[in-house]
Formats: C-alpha cells, sequence, structure tokens
C-alpha cells in the first residue's frame, strides 16, 4: 500500500503512530513496574519514590522467598506438569489429527462432529468434576493433564496443516512398504516441526498456566503449582505461611515479595514468547484456523 | 417395481458395504491412532454430559450416577426461587454486556489502527509488546491488579495521595469491581483479538484503496468505507462465537476477584456452581445450575446464528 502524502494523510499518521505508542506502553507499563519493585528495598517503597526503575537495588526479596523449599516445590511441579503435559497432549492431538487429516477415511465427518460439538456445549464444572473422581485422578497430578489433553482448536490446526502436507509422499512411502505409523513418524512428522513446535509452545504456556484444575482437584497443598502458590501469597497473603517454620530471615516487605513472586512465575512465559511469536507473526496460524 | 431392480439396489448396497468395510480394514492404524483421542473426548467431555442427569436426581456419592434417587425438576424449582439467582442472573448478563459493548470494538479497531501503519518495524514492535499479556495466566494478570491496587503501598494509591487525593480501596468495592474486571479483560486480550481482523485486512484487494484515493477519500473514510465492510463476515462470526460465551464470562478470572465484599456484583453462574458444588458438597443443585447456563448459551449461539444467516451472512454451522 502506497499512501499519498496529503496534510490530513500525515495528521492521521502522527496521531496513529502515536496513540499506538501509547497502547504498547500501557500494556507492558505493569510488567515494568512489577519486575522494578521486586529488586527495590524496603526503604525505597517506604518512601514512596518508586515508580518503575529502582534507584536502590536489592535482591532481599528474592533471597526471602528462595529462603524455603515452599517456591522450589511448586515450580517443580509447574515445571513436570509442563513438560508431562505437554508431550501427553501432543502425542495425543497429533495422533488424532493425522487420523482426521485422511480425507476418505469411513466415519470421519462424525468423529469431527463429535469433537467440534464439545465447544459449544458440555458437561460442566460438577459433572467433569465426578468424572475425574471416578477415574481416580483427584489429588493426583495428572488430573492437571489428562482431562484436559486434547486442545479442539490446536487439534484443527494440526488437521489442517496435515491435510495440506503433498499426498504424493505418503503414497511413495506406502509403496515402499510403509505403513501408516511409519508414515505418520517417520515422513509427517519432520515435515511438521514448524506446526508441531507451535501447538506444542501453545501447550506448555497453558499448561504452565494451570491454575483452575489445581483448586478443582489437588487438596495437598504439597501438589500445588506456581500458579496456586502465587495466588496464595499474592492475594490471600498466606501461602508462605503454611509451613512457616523454615523462614529465618526477618520478613522485607510485603509488596516486593509479592512482585518477585510474580516475576518468577512470569518469567518462563516470557522465555518461550520470542519462539511463539515467531510463528504466529508469519500468520500461518491465522490461515489455518480459517481453512 | 420388479424384481430386477429390487435386485441390483441390493447388489449396490452390499457392494457398497463391502467397499466401506474394505476401506476400514485398509485404515486400521488410521483408527487405533485416533483411538486414544476418541476415548479422552468420550471420557472427559461425553461422560460428563451423561452426568448431566444428577441435575435430576438427588446424588448421593456412594449411589454413584446410576443409583440416586430422582426428583425431577425439584433442583430447577429450587433454582428459580433461590434468592441468589436474580442476582447471578443479573451479573452474569451485565459482565456480558460490558464484554459485547466494551471489550469487543477494541480489536477491531486496534486493528485498523495497525492495518493503517506503513512501517513494518514499528508495526511489528506494537504487535509484539500487546500480544504479552494473553500469554499470561489469570492468576498473574490479577495479581499484578492487586499490587497495583492495593490500599498499603500500591502505586496507583500512592499517586493518588499524591496529586492529593483520597486512597481508594479498589479491591474491596463494589463499584470498583466491574470497571477492574473489563480493563483487565482488555488489558490482557485487546492485542490478541486482533490477529484474526489483520489477517483478514491483509486480504483486501489494493486496488480498492487505489480507487478510493483518486476519488479523494481520506485515510480514515477508507478505513470506514473498505477495511471495514471487508471484515464484516470476520466479525459477525466472532459476534456469534462471543454471544456462545454468554455465560462463559472466564470462571477463572471473575473467581480470582471475587472476594466477600464484592460477592454481590462479581458472583456469577459459574462462580456459584463452584460454592454450593464443591465447597458445600451440593453436587446435584449445583449441576442444575450449571446446566441452566449451558443450555441457555446453546440457545443463544443457535438463535444468533440463525440471525446472522437471516441477515445474509454465513454463521458458523
Amino acid at each position: 500500500m502506497v499512501h499519498d502524502r496529503t496534510i490530513g494523510s500525515r495528521i492521521f499518521n502522527i496521531v496513529n503512530y502515536s496513540l499506538l505508542g501509547l497502547i504498547a506502553l500501557l500494556t507492558i507499563l505493569p510488567f515494568i513496574h512489577v519486575v522494578g519493585g521486586s529488586f527495590t528495598t524496603s526503604a525505597e517503597l517506604a518512601a514512596r519514590s518508586f515508580v518503575l526503575i529502582p534507584t536502590d537495588w536489592s535482591m532481599a526479596a528474592y533471597r526471602y522467598i528462595f529462603s524455603t523449599n515452599t517456591i522450589f516445590r511448586a515450580l517443580g511441579v509447574s515445571v513436570l506438569v509442563t513438560v508431562g503435559g505437554t508431550l501427553f497432549s501432543m502425542l495425543l492431538t497429533s495422533l488424532m489429527a493425522y487420523g482426521l487429516s485422511r480425507r476418505n477415511l469411513p466415519g470421519r465427518k462424525y468423529m469431527m462432529f463429535a469433537v467440534i460439538f464439545t465447544m459449544l456445549f458440555n458437561g460442566g464444572m460438577i459433572p467433569t468434576f465426578l468424572i475425574v473422581q471416578y477415574t481416580g485422578l483427584l489429588d493426583s497430578l495428572l488430573a492437571l493433564i489428562i482431562p484436559v489433553s486434547i486442545n479442539v482448536f490446536n487439534m484443527i490446526i494440526l488437521k489442517s496443516f496435515f491435510q495440506n502436507l503433498p499426498e504424493g509422499l505418503e503414497e511413495s512411502a506406502k509403496i515402499d512398504g510403509c505403513n501408516d505409523l511409519g508414515i505418520f513418524f517417520r515422513i509427517v512428522i519432520p515435515l511438521s516441526m514448524p506446526a508441531i513446535a507451535t501447538i506444542s509452545l501453545f501447550y506448555a504456556v497453558t499448561y504452565w498456566n494451570t491454575y483452575l484444575h489445581a483448586i478443582l482437584y489437588l487438596n495437598d497443598a504439597a501438589k500445588w503449582p506456581i500458579q496456586v502458590l502465587l495466588r496464595q501469597i499474592v492475594v490471600l497473603a498466606t501461602g508462605m505461611n503454611y509451613d512457616s517454620a523454615d523462614f529465618t530471615e526477618a520478613a522485607p516487605p510485603d509488596q516486593s515479595v509479592k512482585m518477585a513472586v510474580i516475576v518468577v512465575a512470569t518469567v518462563p512465559v516470557l522465555m518461550v514468547y520470542p519462539f511463539l511469536q515467531k510463528y504466529f507473526a508469519k500468520g500461518a496460524l491465522v490461515g489455518s484456523i480459517k481453512g | 417395481m420388479n424384481e430386477k431392480v429390487v435386485g441390483s439396489l441390493l447388489i449396490t448396497k452390499s457392494k457398497r458395504r463391502s467397499e466401506i468395510f474394505r476401506e476400514v480394514k485398509k485404515n486400521q492404524l488410521i483408527y487405533l491412532m485416533i483411538l486414544p483421542g476418541l476415548l479422552y473426548f468420550i471420557i472427559y467431555k461425553y461422560f460428563p454430559m451423561y452426568g448431566l442427569i444428577i441435575a435430576f436426581q438427588d446424588y448421593k456419592p456412594y449411589l454413584g450416577i446410576t443409583g440416586s434417587p430422582w426428583v425431577g425438576m425439584a433442583h430447577f424449582e429450587r433454582l428459580f426461587t433461590d434468592p441468589m439467582f436474580w442476582t447471578i442472573f443479573k451479573n452474569t448478563l451485565i459482565l456480558f454486556a460490558m464484554n459485547l459493548l466494551i471489550f469487543f470494538p477494541i480489536p477491531i479497531i486496534l486493528a485498523l489502527m495497525l492495518n493503517e501503519v506503513l512501517a513494518t518495524k514499528f508495526k511489528r514492535t506494537v504487535q509484539t509488546l500487546v500480544y504479552i499479556p494473553h500469554f499470561m495466566s489469570w492468576v498473574i494478570i490479577v495479581s499484578i491488579g492487586y499490587v497495583m491496587l492495593s490500599m498499603d503501598g500500591g502505586i496507583i494509591n500512592e499517586l493518588l495521595i499524591m496529586f492529593g487525593f483520597e486512597k481508594i480501596n479498589f479491591l474491596l468495592n463494589e463499584s470498583w469491581f466491574r470497571p477492574m474486571y473489563i480493563l483487565q479483560v482488555i488489558w490482557r486480550e485487546m492485542g490478541w483479538g486482533t490477529i484474526i481482523y489483520l489477517a483478514a485486512m491483509s486480504a483486501v484487494d489494493p486496488g480498492m484503496y487505489e480507487a478510493a484515493r483518486i476519488d479523494g477519500a481520506s485515510r480514515l473514510r477508507q478505513a470506514w468505507h473498505i477495511t471495514l465492510p471487508s471484515i464484516r463476515s470476520v466479525i459477525v462470526v466472532l459476534i456469534i462465537l462471543k454471544i456462545g460465551d454468554v455465560l462463559e464470562l472466564g470462571f477463572e478470572h471473575v473467581y480470582l476477584l471475587l472476594n466477600a465484599m464484592n460477592r454481590n456484583v462479581a458472583e456469577i453462574f459459574d462462580t456459584y456452581v463452584y460454592t454450593v458444588g464443591l465447597r458445600q458438597g451440593q453436587f446435584s443443585y449445583s449441576t442444575a445450575v450449571g446446566f441452566f447456563k449451558s443450555f441457555i448459551g446453546l440457545i443463544l449461539v443457535i438463535c444468533a446464528n440463525w440471525l446472522s444467516k437471516k441477515a445474509g451472512e454465513e454463521g458458523i454451522f
């Protein structure tokens, strides 16, 4: 698109660019505030001079939160659920997506309808809870993974991707005596790495952010993922107390401890974000959602 | 009808059946690959739908879903006479209206603005930044809101004092719940919401802008008369999906903001189901509440879809 250089157009540009810059800035200011605050000393917070960048740097808040096992345990649980959940979800999702990408598979339409219908209607919280209970997952970390193992959107994106692979490849592999599983693992997966990587990252972020299922299905505080602990510390301000005997240091200001925990729970997502962004910026994902 | 025709019909039927059978047999491994996923949907999506029948029972854990006594519509009758019913109904409706009227247009406007940016680097940077909050959990979003709005040391209250105002207890004040809710929704989803519109906009024929410019149309007019109409069908589809979500306002988000002080305005169907069902153990009654909610949601989607088809748009099914 080439735009004309009239005065109206120039004013439009100036207003548009400034507004967009402002919006982008407002979006990330809270994050900067929290990161800055987590490195501030109690004196600076008390003097109310702190807004974004601390003048008096301090690691006290981090020393405090890492002085017990509580946060390490929660981080460990989250890592375990994220890695295990992503692997399990990817296996189920890609196998099913590949199967359903076969256009002339008898019964394919019915299966697709059954899958999509679950987006429009579901049993709801209590019946799902009862099924999780019946299947023996209550109070097990598996409850954070198995009941949500396939995301319908992710499955459809992968299915569209597989559908667009050239059919000739599979044909020739078949002639060479490769069966469907062999084709899937040796040809389809290697060819689909960009899509597989993107969907894996989406799953990983979802599992890292899991909160709801933890409060629904886990009673044992030792199995809490980081998000539940974060909620306890920030909003209820009790999380660090349930085994407070561990704490030896004097408590630094509440605010910076809370901010430090927020940062710890946020950083892993921010670390994978550039990779995620690389893929969806290309619009490849959106194209397949539409199709 | 003579026998010949009937005979040939029978032959084609059995031929088709054997063809399908052969096709199924050929694809054995494919079915095996679909099976785990299918089992997941059956067990964790369709069994709970079957489990909805406890809304018509007096569910007792030791009797199970199949053995509990039937009570007909008793739980629904209780729901409609529950003094909380109108409160949660109203609260749900208000939050939904805010979502549709306040939040929904924002990504469209933002996408229109981004679409006008020619400097690719600037555009990419803005996009990168505004997408970030979408990947944060609601716990993080609400927690950041919490530390910023807190009464002791929250930046917003400190700024209020600095400029000579009184402190405001945002977190425990009924009248601040709704603005806080919608602001957090906007903050988290505004950027991500633009993606689908931007994709639709990139498909607009550049020749149309060319022609409009020759006719002397300003940039604003071009956006209004060319870009916006060409993404109309996408907007309609997203409105339908949004209406389907009418009663799914994000349990997690509302639950995280909910406290004893703002319960009057913050309690919605989902949080009520959670409190009554899992906290108080009234499984059947809370299932009835949830069922009522999902049922309304389904009806609304069907209506919205029908309306959009009537208006000449595609709809979603």
